[in-house]
């Protein structure tokens, strides 16, 4: 346990110097708030309160913008060691390697906890300073807060996945941009022009119900909007996936990060330094 | 004992990188390991370490299996050209490998100290010249007294001062029982500071012995530098049938039994010898004559 927080703390410390805690936290903070301006706009929509609205979009946003940080985070972590060398002489340290991955995994959580509460937090004061019914808006909020966590928690594991495999930083970086693209922007438009095709037949009822809960980025958009009041803000594939049971996406929500961090260590434990 | 290797051969695809090397290094002792680039020192301090696993052969280190936790306690490494993250200070970094030991972190200064970086302890890495971090490098491998310190090619990149520092504090440890084991490329330092030498050649091990030894079983010819009178040069090199080098000095080679004889012949001269020098085969010598394989 120490030794995990021995690694987490020189990973912090390193995240800040780099700035990479004031570049997440801006973009985050920045995005929330051209969001909550953007939804200011009198909506016309009754018995909704603003911060619901707001959860709404900062749901859609998270999608993109989390696991982008998440990746961007994890990237370097094992390849950027390779490539410095320093990664041989931690390796014969009487240290796991899975403590040593577990301790960069608890510091850039952490960061990306510290830029979600404070993109979420301006949201929030933003909304509230607007309408006071927004007070009923947080529980839905604090939902998309640990969500937002878990689905951050599942890129930083794929991220150092990649780049274990990788082993050097610029090719992790190109592995996570393109997988990034992948499954948060082409991954949905796939599934659309198959259901298109598809015309109401066994793929829509049987595999893409299945297809959306095996990504961690809808399986976490359809949970937030689905128990949220907001749903009828959802758009796109969310619309197309109510039939879901909210509980399977949040299963998936649970499950990822599981996944992905053993993937992670399983890749990890084959590094050669 | 504390490390056995014992038929220790690495294999890349065809390409034998280490051939049934065997050696032991005991507590206190300095083994030096030289070898050309590409010879396998750093394949074998990789296996020692538990980094790579050997495709056979047997090692034990600290009576534990390398990279076991008990052979990975006790053992510190300083890796060729010591590496550290740009963005930490000294401090910060030592602190961080103090944690990973499980150590207290007000050893950090100290050890800083020591390896005579306590002025700049709150600098950057990034700001350090290489010689800076490989002093890093060192403080780290004297975490907690390790009992046995691999060392890859450690002096490379200090100073002729820092390099005499540098084997005070390895002698230090050796008199507390740390056996040390040091990869060199820079034969005639380790001359002076080290109790054992291992060859490697292409992989093979073609040497281990001390340098007497060695010198013994190379029996490699000694070199006699006669400074002869002024214009008498030509003169004594004619009377010892030797090679003229200049005006004033004649040299001599001779094999190590005839030593005493030609020596003899030289004081025959008298008064037209001024001084001899006796130059016995150096380092150099001795590694290149067991490297081209003249030990097998």
């Amino acid at each position: 346990m120490n030794r995990i927080m021995a690694s987490a703390r020189t990973e912090f410390v390193i995240a800040f110097r780099n700035r990479w805690i004031t570049i997440a936290v801006a973009m985050m903070v920045l995005f929330s708030l051209v969001l909550s301006a953007a939804g200011s706009a009198p909506t016309g929509a009754l018995g909704v309160d603003k911060l619901s609205v707001t959860v709404a979009s900062l749901t859609s946003l998270t999608v993109y913008l989390v696991p982008l940080v998440a990746l961007l985070l994890s990237f370097d972590a094992i390849a950027g060691e390779i490539e410095r060398g320093t990664l041989s002489l931690v390796l014969t340290y009487p240290v796991s390697r899975a403590a040593l991955i577990l301790g960069k995994f608890t510091a850039h959580l952490a960061i990306l906890a510290i830029a979600v509460a404070a993109g979420y937090g301006i949201a929030a004061i933003t909304a509230m300073a607007a309408d006071p019914d927004a007070i009923r808006g947080v529980p839905a909020l604090l939902r998309l807060f640990w969500t937002s966590i878990l689905l951050g928690a599942t890129f930083i594991g794929i991220g150092y996945g990649i780049s274990a495999f990788a082993r050097r930083p610029g090719a992790a970086a190109g592995l996570v941009i393109g997988l990034w693209l992948v499954l948060i922007v082409l991954y949905d438009l796939g599934l659309l022009a198959a259901i298109v095709a598809d015309d109401g037949g066994k793929f829509t009822t049987d595999y893409f119900p299945l297809l959306l809960l095996g990504n961690p980025a809808d399986a976490f958009r359809i949970y937030n909007l689905a128990v949220s009041d907001a749903a009828a803000s959802a758009t796109g594939l969310t619309g197309a996936a109510n039939s879901i049971p909210p509980v399977h996406a949040l299963i998936s929500i649970l499950v990822w990060p599981i996944v992905a961090t053993t993937i992670a260590w399983l890749t990890f434990r084959k590094v050669t330094p | 004992m504390c490390l056995t290797l014992s038929q220790v051969t690495k294999r890349y695809g065809n390409h034998t990188v280490l051939d049934a090397v065997g050696f032991d290094v005991n507590a206190g002792e300095r083994v030096a390991l030289l070898g050309h680039n590409g010879a396998g020192k750093s394949t074998l301090m990789k296996i020692i370490l538990g980094l790579i696993p050997a495709d056979l052969g047997s090692a034990s280190v600290l009576g534990a299996a390398p990279g076991s936790h008990t052979a990975r306690t006790g053992t510190a490494y300083l890796p060729e050209n010591a590496a550290f993250h740009p963005a930490l200070t000294g401090q910060e970094q030592l602190c961080h490998y103090l944690r990973l030991r499980g150590e207290s972190t007000s050893q950090a200064m100290p050890l800083l100290e020591r390896v005579g970086l306590g002025a700049a302890a709150k600098r950057r890495i990034g700001t350090y010249s290489k010689g800076m971090r490989q002093r890093v490098g060192l403080a780290q491998a004297l975490i907690g007294t390790p009992r046995l310190l691999v060392l890859d090619e450690p002096t490379s990149g200090l100073d002729p001062v820092s390099r005499r520092d540098f084997y005070t504090i390895l002698d230090d440890l050796a008199a507390q029982g740390t056996a040390i084991l040091l990869s060199s490329h820079a034969l005639t330092e380790v001359e002076a500071r080290t109790d054992r030498i291992v060859i490697l050649s292409s992989g093979v091990m073609v040497a281990n012995d001390t340098l007497a030894s060695l010198r013994r079983r190379a029996s490699l010819p000694i070199r006699l530098q006669i400074s002869a009178q002024n214009g008498k040069a030509d003169e004594v090199a004619r009377k010892l049938s030797a090679g003229r080098r200049n005006g004033v000095m004649v040299d001599l080679v001779c094999r190590s039994d005839e030593k005493l004889a030609r020596l003899g012949d030289i004081s025959a001269l008298g008064s037209l010898v001024d001084d001899v020098d006796i130059i016995p085969p150096s380092l150099e010598d001795i590694y290149s004559h067991f490297s081209k394989g003249g030990g097998a």
